[in-house]
């Protein structure tokens, strides 16, 4: 048995309740199932995690590097477009 | 020569951490074995997980009733007390698959049973059960697959439990010390065998589980020929440099 033909998934762990799920890696796995026991064991096995997503790489669609300056250079001299003009309340710490 | 309540009650103790501890760090040993030679590197890192798992209820077992480390380098084979299946080799993956199978779906009734009640492994077992719980679900849906994939793997995943079935029998020989229902466990372990080799359209083995021509008798320290050459290269290290650390 080889892994040849196993498909590629993306890992996406949350590591707290009220957090987003984070991209930790990427593994093979025969299914979804299988998928999702190998990211238990290879990503979360110190704590880091309370919810696993994982998907096939083939189902994420990626901005291109060549499309970098369109995409990205117009918002860096727009300050008024950042949240910098007002007091982010305490408590909130995961803006 | 007779014996006070006292010691008998110690020796007892003594006899199902033993069982218990060597269970688990025999086991371990044999998944440990996998390392660098596992199918794909995401199984050998779910393998060397479920033996570190192992690992550490050995440690806390083996240390219950004396040195870990002398108790794990030092003894002979006949004083190991781990049943028969947990040293059995590695053979092809559907073999270790199947042997994970037998003996996590065992151990996860057994720690279950020992959770709640109050003898002296409550408390391990409460925390063990959830390991073993990933155990049994990690080696079941290996069974799914194999048994339910080509016919090149369904065959070797029923060679495999076909040549495990005669060890099983010992998991449900009662052990004195373990306050638990053996023959209840049996049931319940054959009936979870049943539903799980049926769903992955295999065949539950029909050779004998006890009796003159089953296995087990490792509670006893009778162990199968492979043993020796295991515990020889578990315990090379420690025999030849005494108290080495790293």
């Amino acid at each position: 048995m080889t892994s040849d033909g196993w498909p590629l998934w993306e890992v996406f762990v949350r590591s707290r309740r009220g957090l987003s799920h984070t991209h930790a890696g990427s593994l093979h796995a025969p299914d979804a199932e299988m998928a999702l026991r190998n990211a238990r064991d290879l990503y979360t096995r110190r704590s880091e995690g309370v919810s696993i997503w994982v998907v096939p790489s083939t189902e994420i669609t990626a901005s291109s590097p060549d499309e970098k300056d369109p995409f990205f250079e117009p918002a860096a001299d727009k300050p008024y477009r950042h949240p910098t003009f007002y007091d982010i309340p305490e408590g909130v710490k995961h803006l | 020569m007779s014996s006070t309540p006292d010691t008998h009650e110690t020796a007892t103790f003594t006899g199902a951490a033993l069982a218990l501890g060597d269970d688990a760090l025999i086991l371990s040993h044999r998944l440990g074995e996998w390392a660098g030679s596992a199918p794909v590197l995401e199984e050998e890192v779910a393998l060397a997980n479920i033996a570190l798992d192992l690992l550490g209820q050995a440690r806390i077992l083996l240390s219950l009733v004396g040195d870990e480390d002398e108790l794990a380098y030092l003894r002979e084979e006949r004083s190991f007390r781990n049943v028969q299946l947990a040293e059995q080799p590695n053979g092809d993956f559907a073999h270790t698959i199947a042997r994970q199978l037998y003996f996590s779906t065992y151990q996860h009734l057994l720690y279950g049973r020992l959770a709640s009640g109050d003898g002296p492994f409550a408390g391990l077992a409460a925390k063990a059960v959830k390991e073993v719980a990933y155990h049994r679900d990690h080696a079941e849906h290996w069974t799914l697959r194999l048994g339910d994939g080509t016919t090149e793997s369904h065959e070797r995943m029923q060679r495999a439990c076909d040549a495990l079935w005669r060890y099983t029998g010992e998991l449900f020989q009662p052990v004195e010390g373990l306050d638990v229902d053996h023959a209840a466990m049996e049931s319940a372990w054959l009936a979870s065998m049943t539903d799980i080799l049926g769903k992955a359209t295999l065949t539950v083995p029909s050779g004998p589980r006890t009796g003159a021509w089953a296995a087990g008798a490792g509670r006893q320290g009778l162990h199968t020929e492979s043993f020796g050459r295991m515990i020889a290269e578990m315990q090379h290290l420690h025999r030849s440099h005494p108290g080495a650390t790293w």
